[in-house]
């Protein structure tokens, strides 16, 4: 190869083109792409599989029956969706106002950066990633058996409560720091306190941004089981809660204890019960996505 | 009140990049004496000493990053929201010292208001824009006839009165800056600081709210930032020049370089740097 | 029809610059926030104390050293041993194989949504991957112990046990691709344009730029998310507890049937436990080592994360 050729000169326009050793490039981002289509297939074969399966007992006694132990095909989930709903709802009574009202001190009120906010902000990201289960000692120790509040309703909703409080606090705060600083300079300057600029100004403009991530995080909620197991959500309900003290069952614990039925009726009788909690869940997120998409403003 | 009488005195230290600037104005809103803000450790802007005349317009005119906005920042307390920024030296309102131990920064701020560089209405009704300072200050009185005069007195009344419950984001730019003026004027203010009010409009806009501040000096005290030396020139009684200099150890400060009637600034600038910027040598 | 500003006179306005009302409902409203801001460190403090004082009753009993070390966990019989190594054994064997599947596919999930996939196909791909991470962890084990197992895997091992750690460290593997994937791409977003452009600039492909300049550049993200994927295998207890069987088995055969420690505390507890008895005391003490150890790769994970923060943003 003689070096005194211009380099000019060797050029071929073909070299251009795509070279060979570029194989290997396509091969790595097909290999990427099969990662993320596994998980997406897992999903697809999931809920093919659980509808197939359900599928004979979608039907509307399903929701209007109560759980029964020697009728596979005249049980439904009444009692569990009931107890859902009443576990949520305290979950969500309990848990918004604490999460909004925590997120608005820490992003509007607390001086950034601070000792008190620091401590506070690495706890939640802590506390977010705590096993789900080590909530529910919390709850048997302190509601259950500290405060006595047994085996009820409101044990789950207060310890369910604490566990999604993390989420609403982090997507509250996403949603607070979205609004744009010259909205609150505009509001502090007329002469509004902090609380006045925060609830008039920030709190009005962030709302879509907190609806959705509550309702995400409610929908984690309602899915969760590995806590009740503790709090006594286990044992056969055939009721439906009259009460915040009273016994209950939830719709992921009924499937729980489906599963561990040995006969295939139970096992058809979990899957349909999987796909209401499905539809359930899928709603919520059409919702929040819905909120979150009607909503969104530009600055 | 004669303008070109105002005597002018300028003592130079012995450094020579420094002029103490100060002109002799009767009863002053604002006296500042040795004001420097900070952000953290770093000295945005250093050691200014200047009156802000009552009922008059003062603008703060120099290149960008002289400090300009941050010491008009100060005058309502506004700095206080942003962390680690402090003042020292002494920043009075009528012989009370702003930042004293007994001075609230929310009846500052009821006091002397303030319009942005962007126009930033509230994502609410041009009306419920209007009222929100009354409301939020439980001003006593009729809320409508006050909206109607503060909208009148920004000059939007005409444009605005069919329309009052729509959107303040329907607005065009230069109708929502007014609102913001309109917003401003409803609490009553006695100062209105101006923050390059007419960054983001274009000319035509530009000039109506020129024409405003024309229409509410005397009545209020407005103090406004600008960049554009034409602006300050056409509204302007007073002008007062900042430039950023660097210190010994290479940082940046904003520094008062000189003070003085407007017309008098603009004609026969006295430091020969405040003649290469408006001339436009630089900046 | 003009406001005239009001005329200032000094005494009124020295006093009007003063607070003119005590606004105590400012300083109510702050101290509310206050408190709601303090919840989450009461339920800290409540989950440490909660957990830690009937473990210290338990450990008074059974020495730390042989809980530690024990190879056997019996604690239903009535001379019951409590050494919890087969409960560490079968989470790190479910968790090894959750590892094996999550990380390779929720990186290279991660690195084909940051710098292959077009703004479309992202809009897409992301929210479904979202709805990934919503499925409720007992839906997953009803799909690992009915689907994979019973439908998929005899076939594949006949002799496999119905409960096996291989099906719900697969199942677990693939509830948190959406972790893994979504903290990665978050730290490879998070890199900047600038350090692409330079390679592409030098003539790089999209493969030699993502392995050879965004991966390093974002690494301690990824490995954030590494950690926090793991920290969520570990933690994870429905998927165990319906698929993986309740035996206590100090093995490393994935077909056989093994407990975790998730899934002792939720078979354990779900049972109505006498308050004083050494069953419900030592649902503490494997609790206690579940926190300490999740708690302390949360912390590296926070760390990590903090890190790559502060060198981009």
């Amino acid at each position: 190869m003689s070096m005194q050729t211009r380099p000019d000169s060797d050029f071929n326009p073909a070299d251009l083109g795509q070279q060979s050793n570029r194989a290997w490039d396509r091969v790595f981002m097909w290999l990427l792409f099969i990662s993320l289509a596994i998980g997406i297939i897992t999903l697809v074969v999931l809920l093919v599989y659980v509808v197939t399966k359900g599928w004979p007992r979608l039907d509307l006694g399903l929701i209007t029956n109560m759980p029964s132990i020697r009728n596979p095909e005249q049980s439904g989930v009444q009692s569990a969706l009931m107890g859902s709903i009443w576990v949520i709802g305290f979950t969500a009574i309990i848990a918004l106002p604490i999460g909004i009202l925590a997120a608005i001190y820490l992003e509007e009120f607390s001086k950034q950066g601070g000792r008190f906010q620091r401590l506070v902000e690495v706890n939640i990201q802590n506390l977010a990633a705590v096993p789900s289960i080590v909530y529910g000692i919390l709850g048997l120790a302190v509601f259950a058996r500290a405060l006595a509040l047994g085996q009820s309703v409101i044990t789950a909703s207060l310890t369910l409560a604490l566990l999604i409080l993390p989420v609403i606090i982090i997507s509250t705060r996403e949603a607070l720091r979205a609004v744009p600083r010259n909205i609150r300079d505009g509001s502090l300057a007329l002469g509004a306190t902090e609380w006045q600029t925060a609830y008039r100004q920030t709190l009005p403009a962030a709302t879509p941004g907190i609806a959705t991530g509550v309702i995400l995080s409610l929908s984690r909620a309602i899915g969760e089981a590995a806590p009740l197991l503790l709090l006594g959500a286990v044992t056969f309900v055939t009721f439906n809660p009259d009460g915040m003290l009273s016994g209950y069952t939830t719709l992921p614990i009924q499937i729980f204890n489906w599963t561990k039925e040995p006969r295939e009726e139970f096992q058809v009788l979990a899957a349909a019960a999987i796909v209401l909690l499905l539809v359930i869940l899928l709603a919520m997120n059409f919702v929040a996505i819905w909120i979150r998409n009607r909503t969104q403003r530009r600055w | 009140m004669n303008e070109l009488d105002a005597s002018i005195r300028i003592a130079e230290s012995l450094s020579e990049t420094r002029h103490e600037v100060s002109i002799d104005i009767p009863n002053p809103v604002f006296t500042l004496n040795g004001v420097s803000v900070y952000y953290g450790e770093y000295e945005a802007i250093r050691d200014v000493s200047l009156d802000i005349a009552q009922g008059e317009i003062t603008a703060f005119i120099g290149p960008s990053g002289c400090g300009k906005s941050t010491l008009l920042r100060s005058f309502n307390r506004m700095n206080d929201l942003i962390v680690g920024a402090r003042i020292t030296g002494r920043l009075a309102y009528h012989g009370t010292d702003l930042y004293g131990p007994e001075v609230d920064p929310i009846e500052v701020r009821r006091r002397i208001g303030m319009v942005f560089q962007k126009p930033n209405v509230f994502p609410k009704s041009i009306y419920d824009n209007v009222a929100y300072g009354p409301r939020v200050n439980k001003t006593k009185g009729n809320l409508d006839d006050l909206v109607e005069e503060s909208l009148t007195r920004a000059a939007l009344w005409d444009e605005v009165k069919d329309n009052l419950k729509k959107s303040a984001y329907a607005l065009s730019g230069g109708q929502q800056q007014r609102l913001v003026i309109a917003r401003c004027i409803a609490v009553r203010p006695e100062v209105i600081l101006m923050d390059e009010p007419c960054a983001s409009l274009d000319p035509i806009a530009t000039a109506k709210i020129e024409d405003l501040m024309h229409e509410l000096a005397g009545d209020y005290t407005i103090v406004i930032v600008t960049h554009n030396m034409q602006q300050a020139a056409r509204v302007s009684d007073r002008t007062a020049f900042f430039t950023a200099e660097v210190d010994d150890a290479g940082e940046r400060h904003g520094r008062l370089i000189e003070y003085g009637p407007t017309r008098q600034l603009f004609s026969a600038p006295v430091d020969q740097r405040t003649e290469d910027y408006i001339s436009g040598r630089f900046g | 029809m003009t406001i005239a500003a009001p005329q200032i006179n000094e005494d009124e306005l020295r006093r009007s610059l003063r607070q003119m009302s005590p606004r105590r409902g400012e300083a109510i409203m702050r101290a509310i926030l206050v408190v709601a801001a303090s919840v989450s460190i009461l339920t800290t403090v409540g989950i440490v104390l909660s957990i830690v004082i009937p473990s210290i009753e338990f450990f008074s009993e059974v020495p730390v050293w042989d809980f530690l070390t024990g190879t056997v966990w019996t604690p239903l019989f009535a001379n019951g041993e409590f050494g919890v190594l087969p409960l560490v054994s079968g989470t790190l064997m479910i968790t090894a194989i959750a590892t094996v599947v999550a990380i390779p596919l929720g990186l290279g999930a991660a690195i084909y949504l940051s710098e292959y996939a077009s703004m479309r196909v992202r809009k897409v791909l992301k929210p479904t991957l979202e709805v990934l991470a919503g499925i409720p962890t007992v839906v997953f084990g009803f799909f690992a112990l009915e689907f994979l197992t019973r439908v998929v895997l005899v076939r594949f091992f006949p002799s496999i046990d119905i409960f096996n750690a291989l099906s719900a460290g697969l199942i677990m593997g693939i509830m948190i691709i959406p972790t893994v994937a979504s903290l990665s791409e978050d730290a490879m977003s998070a890199v900047p344009s600038g350090l692409r452009d330079g390679s592409y600039a030098l003539g790089a492909s999209k493969r030699q730029t993502a392995t050879d300049v965004v991966i390093p550049a974002a690494l301690s993200g990824i490995v954030a998310a590494f950690v926090l994927g793991i920290s969520r295998a570990i933690g994870e207890t429905m998927i165990v507890t319906i698929a993986a069987g309740l035996e206590p088995r100090l093995s490393f055969n994935p077909l056989e049937g093994m407990q975790t420690m998730t899934s002792y505390i939720a078979a354990a507890g779900a049972g109505d436990l006498a308050t004083g008895s050494m069953e419900y005391k030592s649902i503490f003490a494997v609790a206690l080592l579940l926190f300490i150890i999740t708690f302390a790769m949360n912390m590296i994970s926070i760390r990590l994360v903090r890190r790559y923060r502060q060198v981009y943003q």
